[in-house]
């Protein structure tokens, strides 16, 4: 695949976890100095410990992997090494055998050859590639006489080094996402390289393949494959066990917050990397009402949907039935619920709700709710509610109507019916007068539960409802959806997170490449299965037998 | 539970006073008593007399509309520049028609407000259909309405005005007082009822401040933001009929000065009352704050340089002082 150590072959399994790292390397000559050891790094966001001392190695030249499920802590792992966070005091980092500054103060990460591209590339659309190549410069240094015909050359130069074929000149915007990706990534090399002497580099790359086709996926690797033959380091955030087996020499493993393992990359199966994302946890007590009869009312039936990253999706939900959609991210099972609502276009697709059928292309929020929808966006101050605005304006919103009286709107009968509402869903501190924004994100989502649950929505769809919500919150609305299905809402709920959709679903559609693959119900819908399928759904064939090392 | 998740409606209206809260929505009004005494200090002769005072209520009458005009728009999220304009062409149109062409005034003033509707349509037509910045659209518009009127009256001021419509306005009085403040007072409780108690105030509301959020709640953000566009040309055609009114006449370019003073009058109207909102009484008080600050030096011998040191001095202090109250955050106006 790509230079690689000589001496894999002491790259030997150690059960005990501790810095002393530096031992067992892959070294391409003796006494090489990683280019990259993390040790100890712990962040913690409120009370929640993301990271647990987790230590990471990467060595000079080497493309490394880095993976886990939602949630555990790989984001936060690179954004702390990246200075995008500062860790809990006690981590070290070390580069090329040196002690760094930790935490990375502004700009130090890009002093010291380290790169960082996020996964929405940071490139301006309507700007031309030479001028996005040149953002980073043109942001920090003064220069009163750019020279654009040299600017070019140097670009096409770039692009040449790495075979690429885009005009300098086009606007990003009128590029594939491959492309954009391929301009983000030299770009961050290129700047890697004027600040690193002698090769040296370390190149981030966060999940840059989602929205990639295959096609333009090769050409990335092409890309990393050539960017670590000088002699710099790529860390590869991937969800994609199957792309991580391809391109990474090893690949480190968080699961909840802490290190799971580190593997060579060609030794370890599928299953293998499956079982160190996975885990061997015993699943949480599940919370769910019983499920609806399979005769049951269907409430819902969507055929043939097709959207954004939506490829062709059926399938029905009954009354009283909670029903997750989950999927790794840019399958599109998240879309689903957009596309549904009107949020966003239908290309194709019906739905059949309250005895009607109709298209779901021209679909708009307006006429989903007249059908009795409702749906709540994972974005929660953004798309949800507005911050700047008070509890009870922010409820009050879809019941406008209920609260008329003689003088128009009713206040005082709304600001009752938000204290009871508050009182029901538990929400603190219970002031309707005070604005939305002031809530911590769990009480927030309570309240724009609570919007859309005193609609009495025959299909309540909901987008990632538990993120950013502390566990406590979590059982209060996961208390509310029970409630609601009891009554017999069906409830629409597109999460990544496995064990949230194991605590509350009733059923379970896996989405890969935009359709859906697998469904899961009964005793099969427990966090590790949901979890293995996901992962395993970007795949159909299972692999072969578990020869492979765990470090730490 | 907790102490916080018991509290009773009673509770929350009875247990603490918001003394910063009352200050903060007040001290504009206060402002304007101290600015009033101030002056009635200073000038106590010709400045606190009823003249005098009914004089400012009843002149600044088209002010107050303009400035109502102006935050209906605001409040969903559009700049609406082409307000004065809309004020110049709907008087002009009063004077053209009923002086030079002999048209009845009420018939005249009818047109002017079909003018203010058509004016409100094409602004809504492109800032809607094509998706280009308020600011941008309504610039352009206002520039072109002024090439209008100024073609439409020859560049000439048209006196003349049928009595009628002057008496309605400013000759008779009520309490003293011009009945064109009264106008703008009702028009300015419509609006207040508007904004806070009835469905489209709150839809105007969630528009402008979190336009995904009214979008995905069923809300047709299109028809709020035309709908709003709309209504600030027609108030805005109204300001002129009462300006036409105020003066007996109407000329191609006094309307124009009128735009800054409804921007810092809106504005500084938003840290008042309901602060780090756009309100009707706010604006109404700001209007008169600055009515009696530009009154009060022009009294006392300062030269007319100083209406726009006001002006301009208030709107700026106005957006730094609000957006204090929202504690400097981002302000995502278009």
């Amino acid at each position: 695949m790509m230079a690689k150590g000589p001496d894999l072959s002491d790259h030997l399994p150690r059960r005990t976890p501790g810095p002393d790292l530096s031992d067992h390397l892959p070294r391409r000559t003796p006494g090489e100095a990683p280019a990259l050891l993390a040790r100890g790094v712990s962040k913690i966001f409120g009370t929640t410990k993301v990271l647990d001392g987790v230590d990471l190695a990467v060595m000079p030249g080497e493309v490394h992997g880095l993976l886990g499920a939602n949630g555990s802590g790989k984001s936060t792992l690179i954004k702390t090494i990246a200075g995008l966070h500062a860790p809990e005091p006690g981590g070290e980092l070390i580069l090329y055998g040196q002690g760094a500054p930790f935490p990375m103060p502004a700009g130090g990460a890009r002093r010291h050859g380290i790169s960082f591209v996020h996964q929405h590339l940071a490139l301006m659309p309507s700007l031309t590639v030479i001028e996005n190549m040149m953002l980073n410069d043109l942001a920090v240094e003064q220069n009163w006489g750019i020279r654009w015909g040299a600017a070019k050359r140097k670009v096409e130069e770039i692009f040449d080094r790495f075979g690429l074929t885009i005009d300098p000149t086009a606007r990003v915007a009128d590029l594939s996402q491959s492309d954009r990706a391929l301009i983000a990534i030299t770009r961050a090399f290129d700047e890697v390289q004027t600040h690193g002497a002698d090769g040296r580099g370390i190149l981030i790359l966060d999940e840059p393949t989602p929205f990639l086709p295959r096609s333009g996926v090769e050409q990335l690797f092409g890309l990393i494959r050539s960017v670590v033959e000088g002699g710099a380091s790529v860390i590869l955030v991937a969800h994609d066990i199957d792309e991580i087996r391809e391109i990474t020499d090893r690949a480190t493993i968080l699961r909840d917050g802490k290190l799971a393992g580190t593997v060579v990359s060609a030794e370890a199966d599928r299953e293998r990397f499956i079982e160190l994302i996975v885990g061997e946890k015993v699943s949480l007590f599940k919370s769910a009402t019983p499920a609806p009869a399979a005769d049951g009312t269907v409430t819902a039936s969507i055929r043939d949907l097709s959207a954004d990253q939506v490829d062709g999706v059926s399938f029905d939900i009954r009354e009283g039935e909670i029903l997750g959609l989950t999927g790794l991210i840019g399958t599109g099972f998240d879309k689903v619920l957009e596309a549904t609502y009107g949020a966003i276009p239908a290309q194709t697709g019906t739905i059949e709700i309250a005895g009607q059928k109709r298209p779901l292309t021209g679909m708009t929020p307006g006429a989903a709710m007249d059908t009795g929808m409702a749906f709540l966006p994972a974005d929660r101050l953004g798309k949800a509610g507005v911050g700047g605005l008070s509890i009870a304006e922010n409820i009050a919103l879809p019941v406008m109507g209920r609260f008329r009286n003689v003088f128009g709107i009713d206040w005082a009968g709304i600001q009752d019916h938000c204290l009871e509402l508050g009182r029901k869903y538990d929400i603190r501190p219970n002031r309707p007068a005070l604005d939305l924004g002031a809530l911590s994100g769990g009480n927030a989502q309570k309240v724009l539960m609570a919007k859309w649950l005193q609609t009495d929505p025959r299909l309540l769809m909901l987008d990632e409802p538990t993120q950013g919500v502390d566990v406590g919150a979590r059982q209060r609305l996961f208390q509310a959806l029970s409630e609601a299905s009891a009554k017999g809402t069906a409830v629409l709920v597109a999460s990544t997170d496995a064990e949230q959709l194991a605590q509350i679903c009733h059923r379970v559609l896996i989405f890969s490449a935009g359709r859906i693959v697998k469904e899961l119900s009964g005793s099969d819908i427990d966090k590790d299965t949901i979890s293995q399928e996901t992962f395993r759904a970007q795949v159909p064939e299972a692999e072969g037998h578990h020869d492979t090392q765990e470090v730490a | 539970m907790t102490a916080q998740s018991t509290e009773t409606p009673v509770a929350a209206k009875t247990s603490r006073v918001n003394w910063a809260h009352i200050g903060e929505s007040y001290a504009l009004v206060a402002a304007l008593i101290v600015l009033f005494g101030v002056f009635a200090i200073v000038l106590p002769d010709r400045f606190p007399t009823w003249p005098n005072v009914s004089t400012m209520l009843g002149s600044q009458a088209v002010l107050v509309f303009l400035s109502l005009a102006l935050i209906v728009p605001l409040t969903s999220g559009d700049f609406d520049l082409s307000i004065a304009a809309t004020l110049t062409i709907s008087a002009m149109t009063i004077a053209v028609l009923n002086v030079r062409m002999g048209v009845p005034v009420g018939v005249a003033m009818l047109a002017a407000l079909c003018v203010g509707a058509v004016i409100g349509a094409i602004n809504g037509f492109f800032i809607l259909f094509f998706r280009i910045p308020s600011l941008i659209v309504t610039l352009g518009t206002g520039t072109f309405i002024n090439g209008i009127v100024l073609w439409m009256s020859k560049s000439a001021t048209i006196g003349g005005i049928d009595f009628a419509l002057v008496n309605w306005v400013v000759a008779k009085r009520f309490m003293g007082i011009p009945l064109a403040f009264y106008y703008a007072l009702i028009m300015c409780l419509v609006i207040w009822y508007v904004f806070g108690f009835t469905a489209v105030g709150r839809r105007l509301l969630f528009v402008g401040r979190g336009r995904e959020v009214a979008r995905l709640s069923g809300i047709n953000v299109d028809k709020v933001r035309f709908g709003a566009l709309m209504c600030s040309a027609m108030i805005a055609a109204l300001a002129g009929i009462v300006y036409a009114g105020t003066i007996g006449a109407a000329d191609p370019n006094s309307g124009n000065t009128f735009l800054l003073p409804a921007f810092a009058s809106a504005f500084l109207g938003a840290t008042a009352i309901t602060p780090g909102r756009f309100n009707p009484i706010g604006s109404l008080v700001a209007v008169y704050f600055i009515v009696i600050g530009i009154t009060g030096l022009t009294m006392m011998g300062i030269q007319t340089f100083v209406q726009n040191l006001f002006y301009g001095g208030a709107l700026v202090l106005a957006v730094a002082l609000s957006q204090l109250v929202r504690k400097r955050e981002e302000q995502s106006l278009n």
